[in-house]
């Protein structure tokens, strides 16, 4: 019984939840391919979906050498926002007078104007990885701390009271109640961040790159070639598409909890 | 008389002015069940924070097995009013917490837990989740991670009052039945008269906020307690409900 319910259960869900999508996806593609064949404009101003998938094929190993270094961007840039958020949220969570002097900091990070920003980090830190990096980190850090520090808030009061009357320490207490409790916030917040994780690195390395996605837009839009820019862009929504799924396959693995109460909260 | 479990003695705390517990004194007995008896929002549950030390006194004494109350003891295992149960631990693993807590390894815990299971009416659920079970089993849950801390006496907040009816009934009388085998001390709140009667060896009733003991009820009536319906719980019942219902003017106020 439970290996039927257990396919049922994951896959024709899945399956019927995303049918409209492709739908709505496919239908969009058939309309631009029509317009772009039978309107008689330019394929310099608008090119086919044909032909972008046409030059992103013929153009395969130009847009996954510029590919990688843009991957790798976004998950070194993530895998360091991750970090400090993490350590920032705990050290937040355990000390007021911090949350006062840093919150400002903070938000005040999250006003700078990313066209403004970007090209002065990539002046600073040059073409390498590490300004990448650093913009990557700097579009991702604050919703994931907001999203820590909320999940923080957000533990049940009863437990928290629970477990101080079995004697357990501050800090005893966050591990036991408050980090797991904060989980549902954090891939929340985790879905949002890896979608802004791969624009950030690429506009980082629209800024100035010696390889990447964004140079390479910047490249083919400067040759007059938008089907080599939507070639890229095709390949920059894949990667944030597979990103996205990998966060949301992994809240499924660390929470198997939720899943089970679907359909039993009345 | 023999020594007293829990004394507390003229036990008064206000917060920002507002008078919660005007003057609180009662006791329990080794083995005895009490229940604290009351209005809701009368303060019965800042006497469970006082116990538990979440909160100060702001006059009064606390004396356990006759000596001031020492937190670094704790000699009290306490069930909240909600479940509280981790939804993102198992059954299992919410059952150890306190033992947990108290430094047992997870496996020496569960060691420990485990063979409960049966009498708690969750045999088979040990790898379930919270949200997988029903309300009653829930409780049950409750209760035997309470229990399993060893404590020297229970503190039970309202633990049935988010029951439906009639799982509510059901789990007094799994817990009647559970007492009587255990004989723990336990201090109960409530503002279920018929459960007050019906698990107690002793009652008492208290006032609206600021909260005062109105009434001492011992409910004198034989083990194991089966029928709800008898002449002398009734006849308890209607003292009870007669007492809250039409509070005598308080003496010298």
């Amino acid at each position: 019984m439970s290996a039927n319910r257990r396919h049922a259960g994951v896959f024709a869900p899945v399956l019927s939840k995303i049918a409209p999508a492709l739908l709505s996806v496919g239908a969009l593609v058939v309309a631009w391919e029509l317009y772009a064949r039978f309107s008689g404009i330019s394929a310099i101003m608008l090119p086919a979906p044909s032909r972008v998938i046409g030059q992103a094929i013929q153009h395969r190993q130009a847009l996954f050498d510029n590919t990688v270094p843009t991957i790798r961007a976004t998950l070194f840039g993530f895998g360091c926002s991750l970090t400090a958020a993490f350590v920032f949220s705990v050290l937040i969570d355990f000390s007021r007078s911090l949350r006062r002097a840093l919150f400002p900091v903070f938000i005040i990070s999250q006003t700078l104007p990313l066209v403004a920003i970007a090209p002065l980090v990539v002046l600073w830190f040059g073409f390498g990885l590490a300004p990448k990096i650093m913009l990557v980190a700097l579009v991702t850090f604050f919703p994931m701390l907001v999203a820590l520090v909320q999940g923080y808030a957000a533990t049940d009061e009863d437990i928290q009271s629970l477990l101080a009357s079995m004697g357990a320490s501050r800090a005893r207490i966050f591990l036991l109640a408050r980090l797991p409790s904060s989980l549902p916030y954090f891939f929340a917040g985790l879905r949002i961040s890896i979608t802004y994780a791969v624009v950030g690195a690429i506009f980082a390395e629209y800024a100035g790159a010696a390889k990447g996605l964004g140079i390479y837009i910047l490249n083919a839009k400067n040759n007059f070639r938008p089907d080599l820019v939507l070639a890229a862009v095709l390949v920059s929504a894949t990667l944030t598409l597979v990103l996205f799924g990998t966060t949301v396959l992994i809240q499924r693995l660390a929470m198997p909890w939720e899943r089970l109460g679907e359909g039993r909260r009345s | 008389m023999s020594v007293q479990r829990l004394e507390l003695r003229g036990i008064r705390k206000r917060f920002d002015g507002l008078e919660v517990l005007a003057d609180i004194s009662l006791t329990v007995r080794p083995g005895e069940f009490v229940s604290i008896l009351g209005p809701s929002g009368c303060g019965k549950s800042t006497i469970f924070k006082l116990l538990t030390g979440a909160l100060q006194a702001d006059g009064g004494e606390l004396l356990f097995d006759g000596t001031p109350l020492d937190h670094g003891r704790r000699p009290f295992a306490f069930m909240p009013q909600r479940d509280a149960l981790m939804p993102w631990r198992r059954i299992l693993d919410n059952a150890t917490l306190g033992l947990e807590v108290q430094g047992l390894s997870r496996s020496q815990a569960r060691q420990k837990v485990s063979p409960l299971f049966a009498e708690f009416g969750l045999a088979g659920f040990e790898r379930h989740y919270p949200v997988q079970l029903s309300g009653g089993m829930r409780q049950r849950a409750a209760l035997l991670r309470t229990v399993v801390q060893q404590r020297d006496m229970l503190l039970l907040d309202e633990p049935f009052s988010a029951l439906d009816a009639l799982t509510r009934a059901g789990m007094q009388r799994w817990l009647q039945a559970m007492w009587e085998r255990h004989r723990w001390t336990a201090l109960l709140i409530t503002h279920d008269v018929r459960e007050a009667v019906f698990l107690s060896d002793r009652i008492y009733v208290l006032t609206e906020r600021p909260a005062r003991v109105l009434d001492e009820i011992t409910v004198a009536l034989p083990h194991p307690r089966t029928d709800l319906a008898s002449p002398q719980a009734a006849a308890i019942e209607a003292r009870l409900l007669q007492t809250l219902l039409n509070p005598q003017p308080e003496k010298g106020k």
